[in-house]
């Protein structure tokens, strides 16, 4: 098998007006930030939450908590993964009793990640709510989850992969939809 | 990595530096675990773990058992003394009897150096060696260089003291072949009586006083007089031994300023460290228990998370 790139759904400039929206609409739906946190799902939904961070502070002009979730051991697909994934720490250095948090992640597919990170969330302490905003949301739920923030909603089929390549860990930035081919 | 695909850990002689390396990385999130007011993580969920002491031991055995319990593992302990063991129950047939009770993994301690291997390689279960004998200690050498590399930021290079009764210990064993992975240099310290013969072939040096052998180290590692190993004979005794080999503020004063102090424990205060150097600011022996937990919660995640048609034994 192999990967063939068909299109590029979001470039630099698409990016950056996505995370600009929904920052606004952050801020928007919680009345202001002033209980709200940021945490992003390893490893690309880091980044991101730091950007929603940053461009909240912009606006409002108040530093909110950013943290980041590493949700390997709470997977559900762990005895079925041939190669134990590396496992990395989750940096949430705040209480998150009784905040409103954000989680950020960059694709919104089957919702199991979404599942793991809020368990693991739930593990740190009892926030008064969770919100989850993604870059893309793809479809295909297989839990019955939904974002309160969508950067872009793009309709796939399963054999499609959408990449969401940034700066940080990428060195560029756009969102790609790639397609397995049969060889 | 390799190790996710090995059936047992027997011994840091047989991995390779880049397994180890994975079981340090993976015990740093594992050691945050330990410290949130949850402690305990969905990972091993289902999988089933058992530990078998034919050797006595109060933080190995309790430390391998909350590991597990904190990964959600079930975990249970066969307590030999109170046994079929006691009623002749051969090795073999018990080893046989817990398999077929649906164990993923063992945990093993037996006096007699070999035996988690003779059994790892007769049960389907995973084998970890908590100990055999005079041959190996694994997961304490593991959380010795956890708690070095944490303090220090790296092991490469470093010049590591260990001093006592060289000849019986497995600590001593694993620490060698682990260390010596990273390169650094490893000096090995105590009564010509109590080192192995052909010492130097497990590339260390050999040193019979302490202040030679503590010129600007930066870590001593401090072994346990096992009284329950000593033949007669070998040291005239616990006050002579103590007078020579203790480690005391003394015997430091060559060492590098900031050099750590490590002692497996239990200790035997006054005859192999000073009560002064084991609540001192230089131990971190108290660090090293709490490192053994994280270590081995890393170790448990790494062999038993996977699918079983993975392994490859």
């Amino acid at each position: 098998m192999e990967l063939r790139e068909k299109n590029v759904i979001m470039d630099e400039v698409a990016i950056k007006r996505a995370l600009t929206r929904i920052a606004h609409e952050i801020i928007e739906k919680n009345k202001g930030v002033e209980d709200v946190a940021i945490v992003g799902i390893r490893r690309r939904g880091g980044p991101l939450a730091q950007r929603l961070a940053n461009r909240i502070e912009e606006i409002e002009g108040v530093k909110i908590p950013v943290g980041v979730l590493d949700i390997t051991l709470y997977r559900d697909d762990l005895t079925t993964l041939g190669l134990q994934p590396q496992v990395h720490r989750t940096e949430v250095y705040f209480d998150i009793n009784d905040l409103n948090i954000v989680l950020v992640d960059d694709v919104l597919y089957t919702g199991r990640t979404v599942r793991s990170a809020m368990d693991a969330l739930m593990d740190l302490g009892r926030p008064r709510c969770i919100q989850l905003a993604v870059l893309v949301d793809r479809g295909h739920r297989e839990l019955p989850i939904k974002a309160d923030f969508v950067g872009k909603n793009v309709p796939t089929s399963k054999r499609e992969i959408i990449s969401v390549l940034v700066k940080e860990i990428d060195g560029e930035e756009k969102v790609v939809i790639q397609e397995t081919v049969d060889r | 990595m390799k190790l996710d695909r090995r059936k047992d850990l027997l011994g840091l002689r047989d991995l390779e530096r880049e397994e180890i390396e994975l079981i340090l990385d993976t015990a740093v999130p594992m050691k945050d675990i330990i410290k949130r007011d949850i402690k305990k993580v969905p990972a091993l969920r289902g999988k089933a773990m058992v530990t078998v002491f034919y050797e006595p031991s109060t933080r190995t055995r309790t430390s391998f058992e909350i590991a597990g319990k904190y990964l959600s593992a079930d975990t249970v302990n066969l307590a030999v003394s109170t046994s079929s063991v006691q009623k002749g129950e051969s090795l073999r047939d018990t080893i046989k009897t817990i398999e077929v009770m649906g164990f993923d993994l063992m945990v093993m301690r037996h006096s007699m150096s070999g035996t988690p291997h003779y059994v790892a390689r007769n049960t389907k279960m995973r084998v970890i060696n908590a100990g055999d004998g005079a041959n190996e200690h694994p997961t304490q050498a593991l959380l010795d260089m956890y708690t070095i590399r944490e303090r220090k930021g790296t092991l490469e290079g470093l010049k590591v003291a260990i001093v006592g009764d060289i000849l019986h210990s497995r600590v001593a064993r694993s620490n060698i072949y682990g260390l010596g992975k990273f390169g650094c240099e490893i000096r090995v310290v105590g009564p010509s009586t109590l080192m192995p013969p052909e010492v130097e072939k497990l590339s260390v040096k050999a040193y019979y006083s302490l202040e030679e052998a503590f010129a600007d180290v930066d870590v001593i590692n401090v072994l346990r007089i096992q009284r329950e190993r000593q033949q007669s004979g070998l040291f005239p005794s616990l006050e002579e031994y103590a007078n020579l080999y203790m480690v005391t503020p003394e015997s430091l004063k060559k060492a590098k300023k900031d050099v750590l102090v490590l002692h497996p424990g239990p200790m035997n205060r006054g005859v192999e460290i000073s009560s002064e150097i084991a609540d001192g600011s230089k131990a971190v022996i108290d660090e090293q228990v709490t490192n053994g937990v994280a270590v081995r919660m890393a170790l448990l995640f790494l062999m038993m998370g996977g699918s079983k048609s993975e392994i490859v034994a």
